[in-house]
């Protein structure tokens, strides 16, 4: 089947119209695109937001991953900060944020159970950035289903005008995309305008074009779940900057078409093959024949 | 493309495509099968031949023999329940050529009741399917939608009868494929249907002259 391609700017202006809220506005369309109810639509998402909830748990009993690259860093930095003597260099936000986006990329590479939003690789983003803003903020349920709205709804644009595969586009359309669905869904979930979610998505995609899909004896584990936490924090950023009215020059629909471009035109080395980048290194290597047996 | 695309699926770890496309791969093949499996010999090619242990994909293709969905949270430990159920499954390398997706796998299934089958597909991506070979005919389907899956002679008249069968039973065609090795051979059919074909109608199927073996494939 052959879709449309969907505008983010289309949505942004008719929120504006209507003088609503983006996240109100992205509801009311996604229950009546499927026939649903909106309390149906945000039941179904609360039951999602609790399996993202217990993935950032699972990650946090520190276990290593199948491939034994990863595993027990989450568990690592918590217990640090969790310690009065140490510092916390980066404040408590960003410090939850990283720790909650490596736990879930550890919990998907010990094969528990995740929530690909928008994929496995890229799944830690997401519940980073939402559970970490509901712990420092106080922020209801219901509002994080809303932000969970948002963030798929942005997600659906990059889908429909660019890729949301690290085999077709690089990570950039992975964390790149999870990241830019993050940022918009924080500013929903502040109060911030329809625009300053466009901004949001628009400066995080803008700060992540161009990252290679590279991994590691073609395992989710390293540089995947570090990247997570990187993501998380480059949308964090983003949608600080965007609360703040520092807008992007770039339209948010160019900056994704242009997303789209920069994954064509990337080597296949660099689109999940583990042929280039860090998967090419000599450490890499070793791995990968340590793993497999493969040269 | 929906929302729930995007925000999901729930799976677990840690690939879409080596793990729930596992599961989703070897579901089918269980369809295909139509009955409990009791000896699954298991061919894996390209990227599923090199990488499967770091990605589970030994205990995803398991756990979709025994039936389980990609976010069943027993799918670490599916080789223990595999041998709980005495389910004899052997594992090899296999090269399907140049050609087939890296992500591609051949089952060839034996069932507790004495059905076979043979059963090639492959993982294309966010987890979806695509099956490319049953009991080594070549064919497309992605088991989204229930299906009726015949072997038969490629003889004027089959089709219709085969399609007025199902009309007789109030089954909608979604949509169809012949695929035949050569003219006036075997052939074979998928029918995607968008209501299950019941047992009195597989069997009317079944009892065509021209029909050979007639499967039932629920849709994953």
């Amino acid at each position: 089947m052959l879709e449309d391609k969907l505008s983010l700017q289309s949505l942004i202006e008719t929120a504006q119209n209507k003088n609503m809220r983006f996240g109100d506005l992205c509801i009311e369309l996604q229950a009546a695109e499927m026939g649903i109810t909106k309390e149906q639509l945000l039941t179904k998402m609360i039951s999602i937001l609790e399996v993202m909830e217990s993935s950032i748990e699972h990650g946090l009993m520190g276990e290593k991953s199948k491939g034994g690259l990863v595993g027990g860093d989450a568990k690592k930095m918590r217990d640090y900060i969790a310690a009065e003597k140490n510092v916390c260099l980066v404040g408590n936000l960003i410090a939850d944020t990283i720790i909650m986006a490596i736990a879930v990329g550890e919990a998907n590479a010990g094969m528990g159970k995740i929530v690909a939003a928008p994929t496995a690789g890229s799944s830690g983003v997401l519940p980073a950035v939402l559970f970490s803003l509901a712990k420092n903020n106080n922020v209801a349920r219901l509002n994080l289903a809303q932000a969970l709205v948002v963030a798929g709804v942005i997600g659906m644009v990059i889908a429909s005008r660019a890729t949301l595969s690290g085999a077709e586009g690089g990570c950039q359309a992975e964390c790149g995309a999870a990241a830019a669905m993050a940022a918009g869904a924080a500013v929903d979930l502040l109060g911030g305008s329809p625009t300053e979610v466009g901004h949001a998505a628009a400066i995080t995609l803008k700060n992540m074009l161009g990252l290679v899909c590279d991994p590691v004896a073609g395992l989710v584990e390293v540089p995947c779940v570090k990247r997570n936490s990187g993501a998380a924090v480059q949308a964090l950023a983003a949608a600080q900057m965007s609360l703040a009215g520092i807008i992007s020059v770039i339209p948010v629909d160019e900056v994704i078409d242009s997303m789209a471009s920069v994954g064509s035109a990337m080597h296949c080395s660099l689109k999940e093959t583990a042929q280039g980048g860090l998967a090419a290194t000599p450490t890499a290597l070793n791995w990968a024949q340590k793993l497999f047996g493969n040269p | 493309m929906n929302l729930f695309d995007v925000i999901g699926p729930v799976m677990i770890g840690p690939s879409s495509s080596h793990t729930a496309g596992a599961v989703r791969l070897a579901k089918l093949a269980l369809a295909v099968l139509g009955e409990p499996v009791a000896y699954a010999n298991i061919g894996l090619h390209g990227s599923f031949s090199q990488t499967y242990k770091g990605h589970g994909t030994d205990l995803a293709l398991i756990a979709g023999l025994l039936g389980w969905n990609p976010d069943d949270v027993r799918i670490p430990q599916a080789f223990l329940y595999a041998d709980k159920a005495a389910i004899r499954i052997e594992f090899k390398v296999i090269q399907l050529g140049e050609k087939a997706h890296p992500n591609s796998v051949r089952f060839l299934l034996k069932g507790a009741e004495g059905q076979c089958c043979t059963v090639t597909g492959s993982s294309i991506g966010g987890g979806r399917v695509l099956i490319s070979e049953i009991d080594g005919f070549p064919l497309a389907f992605t088991g989204e939608f229930p299906s009726l899956l015949t072997i038969h002679q490629d003889k004027p008249g089959v089709i219709a009868q085969v399609t007025s069968i199902l009309s007789r039973y109030d089954v909608n065609v979604a949509q169809m494929k012949v695929f035949r090795k050569e003219k006036g051979g075997l052939a074979a059919m998928i029918v995607e249907t968008d209501q299950l074909v019941d047992e009195e109608a597989w069997l009317a199927v079944n009892n065509l002259v021209n029909v050979q073996t007639v499967r039932r494939i629920q849709a994953i």
